[in-house]
């Protein structure tokens, strides 16, 4: 049953290829379902090889299957394979799961798009990607999925390329994700010249999860710091995190997917993949990696508060929330991390979906400040939503809630202060993830020209909209005028929202339902830890063991609440009884992002670029002057050459024998033959 | 002056012992018979050339994929060898074969000439203009062939001719400057180049008694001093990083680049460059073991500058042929870091790097002439918006594209993942060095990508024409190969391996050099597939070795 794991992949890698073929043959709707068909089976396909491991003993849920040698020469020798283990197959039912979700939103999302199959090859070729990166048997596996799923980001980003901000993130995006590339890429070479492997699992005691123990420390710490910068760079954190908020330039359904819910997540994938090989580095790694988790965490919750394009607060909240994963990966709370992985997946694909049917129903609005009091026209939406917020927020029983706590208690045993980071951050994201709320669904309606000073708003944000080309919110604008589905926009000086179609509002009302039950996947009580049992055998000897009372426990989560609902409450205050002004909470410092993201592009676009030109500079002039001699030689040569250029080839053959004669004759000669 | 010797060498083959099909003598002389037949064909009837000279590259290519499957794996010599006497007093002889270092170039020649000559129509005297290309297939073919010094010279140079004409005659504005350009360097290099070969045959006739230029027979009787070896090392040296190009020494690139016609760009990235990395492991290595792993350290590091030189001076290029030529820069300096690496894996992924980029970089140009065609320019900021008219063009151009940032599933990422865990063990901080070298194909690709083909058309692009099927025809094969070579490039490795792995152990032999063995450190009993066996067999006696290494990582 195991061995079904090939299918896994190779289903949504068939619907690319057919809708690839089929091209624009294949129109709308059919490639749409095709592709949602293919990722649905690849998420049966997924659930069949988790009850085959189900089924087996505990210690006996470690599975290789080997399709064919992909790469060997000398002692390399890589094959194409698949790891199946309660990781895995952990993660692979939720990429498929969540995956197959947002497939399906897509087909009412894009609905009219020109780009429709084109969209559809592109998601398929993602789920591809993404399955390969989790389901790999050996580090360059997982690099093949690991780039697949930046070279997706990347056409999904820029999938409206006639808006240069669009290609520009996408750009961006993929850069980005290169530099930390680099550090994947010499993980491996340093995995391979001292354990002579890339396998996680060779069967034979020699894989790199097998024989950690017997890495050397410096080694280990090595390959475990080039891993977590490879991290750093998919999963957005500190300092690499600047294409995330760019990334929201793709359509909505990407950032649900592949900017919240999946790929982003690789990086806490990999470090618990490779935590034995934490484990065995140097104590501060691991200390390393929470710090810069916990930084990124408040870094990230501070810009959102600021925020006004609706895409933009839920892209930080996911840098944010990311960030958490992280301090527990470094706290040794490797199940932790998996576990807000998931309800993470669940709650945040909700919000962006939940976005995107709020921009769908607005007409590609995306400036929060032109929404409000949208709960009346959009109650699922809007009620779904409000589960994502409460979920996110960490209010119990929903699933953010669990998972949250069970970091912020590991960020407590392993030191005070990072729990306390993360209790500031969890705060701030209610407060935030509140604000949002309470601007798009709550309060008066300001959309529809209710709005004052737009001209102001478009200064404000420069280039920070979604901006698909006016052809496509064109096309799709018209499309709903006449579906029977949309609702009444009779077009009076603006729109009025709608809801969105079904299978737009299906995927919401899954997705909620997973927001409010997800926790019970691990729930702190006696007998309940399903997900900690289940990845048991994979962290059993890296999960770190914490010594934390009962009372201390509950005394922690009881403070987790307090922040949370503090968080909403002044909110309140400021959206939604608009007690102290919004503009005194959201400076424009944390609008700009603290202005990060800026400084880099000053000094990319300035002094890198200047050093460039005056490279290419150098080149011309200095590199060609400096064989100046022939450069003479070919000015004073060219004229009396061009006589013979003007047809002699004699001339040219003859030179050149001519040459070599001579040069045979002085041989001769020398040597005295 | 290959069709010249044809009727001779044909002769001669009738006496030859072996009743075998010639092959390796079949493929210098098909296409330079083909040359020849074109001077016979009327100027005035170019579709009449068109047909020979098509035609013909598809004979040769049809043999060079005939050649592939008739090659024996697991045999590390020459084959396919033929022998014959040419200039007996001088001990010269027309003397071919191919092994695994040789056997995909020589199939890479055979399939891009006929996709160059198919996919681009020369704007004049189409009859000339499949005359050079044909002659310039047989010099390829015969670089790649020869074992014997003086023919190779004699190929190596041939090979100039046909391309300084086909720059001058069909190539654009400052096409003569940088014919001549180009020619008076790689003569330059060439020159240095004929001394060595000289001063070798006639060095080895001193220790040996026997006057020869025989490449295996020298090679393996390494007669020479060391200080003398060094000096001959560095003469073919000079003319191979000349070819390549290596950094500093590149200059001529950019221009030839941009002044040939399409066919004569793609050839010229495609196989020519090649001339110079082949080159360096069939002579340089094979030849001066010891000088090479002497220089090995300067060569590495001039490999890695261009890496990066290459990449940023390419992030600014305003013209797009010359973006790709200094890309070929950096693209080269990671097959001569591979090269200089002198591991099983840094050597395998120069030579299958070498096939990658003919193949990348060959689709590339192609797909520069299409654009050309149409728009007339080379310059990127008058394009803009191309996918929105031309969406397969464009789809097209991002496989290829993505295969030279060398995404792994395709086939760049393969050779350079190769050159970079190869060169890691013996050359560390320059590998770690050219690691970074991945993330600037990104910029300048991508950047140029976004320029060219997002955005919204303006009028002049807005009605630029989508591939026909010709141009699909002509890019079809390319894709497959950029596709299979990426997700199974184990039928050439395992061709490869086998040469290279003699290889290294006739530069262990004659050298300090060891190579760092690395093992899987564990209880072994390790199944290993295929040619990797091979290593196997050594790798108890390499444990001193990997234990040294194993200690490398405890420190």
């Amino acid at each position: 049953m195991l061995d079904a794991v090939w299918l896994i992949p190779a289903l949504p890698l068939l619907g690319f290829a057919i809708l690839v073929l089929g091209n624009r043959r294949i129109g709308e709707p059919w490639a749409g379902w095709l592709a949602t068909l293919m990722i649905a089976g690849s998420f049966v396909a997924g659930a069949v090889t988790f009850a085959g491991l189900v089924e087996r003993p505990e210690e006996e849920r470690q599975h290789v299957y080997r399709v064919f040698t992909w790469v060997a020469a000398g002692g390399l020798d890589v094959d194409l394979g698949f790891l199946v283990d309660p990781l895995s197959m952990t993660m692979v039912l939720f990429v498929t799961g969540v995956g197959t979700l947002i497939h399906l939103y897509s087909i009412g999302y894009m609905h009219g798009d020109p780009g429709f199959h084109r969209f559809f090859a592109y998601l398929n070729l993602f789920a591809f990607s993404m399955l390969m990166l989790v389901l790999g048997d050996n580090l360059l596996v997982t690099f093949l999925g690991w780039e697949g799923v930046g070279a997706c980001s990347y056409l999904l980003i820029s999938f409206w390329f006639t808006s240069e901000a669009n290609a520009s993130a996408g750009k961006k995006a993929f850069v980005t994700n290169r530099i930390g590339d680099v550090g994947f890429m010499l993980a491996m070479f340093l995995s391979f010249v001292t354990l002579g492997t890339l396998s996680y699992v060779n069967g034979d005691g020699t894989g790199i999860l097998e024989n950690a123990a017997a890495l050397s420390v410096a080694a280990a710490t090595g390959i475990a710091l080039l891993a977590f910068v490879g991290a750093c760079g998919k999963s957005a954190q500190l300092p690499l995190f600047v294409w995330l908020p760019d990334a929201m330039a793709g359509p909505t359904p990407v950032s649900a997917l592949i900017h919240a819910a999946t790929m982003v997540t690789s990086g806490v994938y990999l470090l618990t993949r490779l935590s034995p090989v934490l484990l065995q580095a140097e104590d501060w790694v691991p200390t390393l990696i929470a710090v810069v988790g916990a930084a990124t965490a408040l870094f990230a919750a501070t810009v959102a508060v600021a925020q006004r394009d609706i895409k933009k607060v839920l892209a930080y909240s996911t840098v944010s929330q990311l960030g958490y994963m992280f301090l527990a990966v470094g706290s040794g709370a490797y199940v932790a991390a998996v576990f807000h992985m998931i309800t993470h997946a669940f709650f945040k694909a909700l919000l962006f979906l939940g976005a995107g049917s709020v921009i769908h129903g607005l007409h590609e609005e995306q400036d929060m400040r032109r929404m409000g009091a949208l709960k009346r026209f959009m109650p699922i939406t809007a009620a779904t939503f409000i589960v994502g917020w409460l979920a996110i927020a960490g209010v119990p029983p929903f699933a953010g809630f669990w998972s949250k706590d069970e970091i912020l208690l590991y960020a407590y045993a392993k030191h005070p202060v990072l729990w306390a980071v993360g209790l500031v951050t969890a705060l701030l994201t209610a407060f935030y993830m509140s604000r949002q709320v309470f601007m798009v669904f709550f309060g008066e309606p300001r959309w529809g020209g209710a709005v004052d000073g737009e001209h102001a708003l478009h200064e404000d944000a420069p280039g920070e909209s979604e901006a698909p080309s006016a052809e496509v919110a064109a096309a799709q604008a018209a499309d709903h005028d006449g579906s029977a589905g949309a609702a009444d926009h009779a077009g009076h000086g603006g729109v009025t929202p709608h809801e969105s179609p079904w299978t737009m509002f299906v995927p919401l009302l899954v997705l909620a339902g997973l927001a409010v039950v997800g926790g019970g996947l691990n729930l702190p009580f006696e007998g309940t830890h399903f997900l900690a049992d289940w990845l048991h055998p994979v962290v059993e000897a890296t999960e770190a063991e914490i010594d934390v009372s009962d009372g201390t426990k509950v005394a922690l989560a009881g403070v987790a609440v307090v922040a949370a609902l503090l968080g909403i409450a002044a909110a309140a205050l400021v959206y939604l009884r608009h007690r102290i002004d919004a503009r005194r909470v959201e400076p424009d410092v944390l609008l700009q992002a603290w202005h990060y993201d800026q400084a880099i592009s000053a000094f990319v676009g300035g002094p890198g670029r200047a050093g460039a030109e005056a490279a290419a500079t150098a080149d011309r002039t200095g590199i060609d002057g400096a064989v100046n001699g022939v450069a003479t030689l070919v000015r004073n040569g060219g004229d009396r050459l061009r006589v013979v250029q003007t047809g002699l080839v004699r001339s040219y053959a003859l030179s050149i024998a001519a040459g070599a004669v001579g040069l045979l004759a002085y041989f001769v000669v020398r040597t005295g033959i | 002056m290959g069709s010249l010797l044809a009727p001779a060498l044909l002769a001669t083959e009738a006496h030859a012992e072996s009743p075998e099909f010639p092959i390796l003598t079949a493929l210098i002389v098909i296409p330079a018979l083909g040359a020849l037949a074109l001077a016979l064909t009327p100027a005035s009837r170019p579709e009449l050339s068109r047909l020979v000279g098509v035609g013909m590259s598809l004979v040769t290519g049809a043999m060079s994929v005939y050649l592939m499957t008739q090659f024996v794996i697991d045999e590390p010599g020459f084959q396919e060898t033929s022998k014959h006497s040419w200039i007996e007093s001088f001990g010269i002889s027309w003397n071919l074969g191919v092994d695994g270092i040789s056997l995909f170039l020589v199939v890479l020649t055979g399939i891009l000439f006929p996709l160059a000559l198919i996919g681009v129509k020369p704007h004049h005297d189409t009859k000339s203009y499949m005359a050079w290309l044909l002659l310039l297939e047989a010099g390829c073919m015969g670089v790649f062939l020869a074992l014997d010094l003086f023919l190779f010279f004699v190929a190596f140079e041939i090979v100039l001719v046909p391309m300084y004409f086909l720059i001058g005659g069909w190539g654009y504005g400052e096409r003569v400057y940088a014919a001549l350009k180009f020619f008076l360097f790689t003569m330059l290099g060439s020159a240095f180049m004929l001394v060595s070969i000289i001063a070798l045959a006639f060095l080895h006739e001193r220790a040996t008694g026997v006057l020869t230029f025989d490449l295996v027979e020298i090679a393996e009787a390494q007669a020479l001093a060391e200080t003398t070896a060094r000096w001959l090392f560095l003469g073919f040296a000079v003319a191979f990083a000349v070819k390549c190009p290596i950094f500093p020494l590149h200059t001529w690139l950019p221009d030839a680049h941009t002044q040939a016609p399409t066919a004569g760009s793609v050839i010229l990235a495609g196989v020519m460059l090649k001339l110079g990395t082949y080159g360096f492991v069939r002579f340089g290595l094979y030849l001066f073991p010891e000088a090479a792993t002497w220089a090995a350290p300067v060569l590495v590091t001039l490999g890695v500058i261009g890496i990066i030189y290459g990449a940023i001076v390419a992030a600014v290029q305003r013209d797009l042929k010359r973006l790709v030529a200094y890309s070929s820069v950096a693209h080269l300096g990671f097959i001569v870091l591979g090269t200089f690496a002198f591991t099983s894996q840094g050597l395998q992924g120069g030579v299958l790097q070498m096939v990658n980029h003919g193949i990348s970089t060959g689709a590339l140009f192609l797909l520069l002439g299409m654009l050309y065609e149409r728009r007339h320019t080379y310059e990127i900021a008058s394009l803009r918006g191309l996918q929105r008219a031309a969406p397969v063009m464009a789809a097209v151009f991002t496989v290829v594209m993505m295969s030279s940032i060398g995404l792994p599933g395709l086939n760049g990422f393969v050779g350079e993942f190769l050159i970079l865990i190869g060169s890691f063990p013996t050359r560390r901080w320059w590998a770690v060095v050219a690691t970074f070298g991945v993330v600037l194909a990104a910029v300048y690709l991508l950047w140029a990508y976004q320029r060219v083909f997002h955005g919204d058309p303006d009028d002049e692009n807005a009605t630029f024409a989508d591939m026909t099927w010709r141009e699909g025809a002509v890019m079809a094969p390319l894709l497959a190969l950029i596709v299979f070579l990426g997700v199974f490039p184990r039928p050439v490795l395992e061709r490869i391996e086998p040469a290279v792995g003699r290889l290294i152990t006739h530069i262990e032999e004659r050298s300090d050099f060891t190579e760092p063995a690395v093992t899987r450190q564990g209880t072994g009993a390790v199944e290993v597939v295929g040619p990797a066996a091979v290593e196997e067999e050594g790798a108890e006696e390499a444990e001193e070795a990997g234990a040294e290494t194993g200690g490398e990582g405890e420190g």
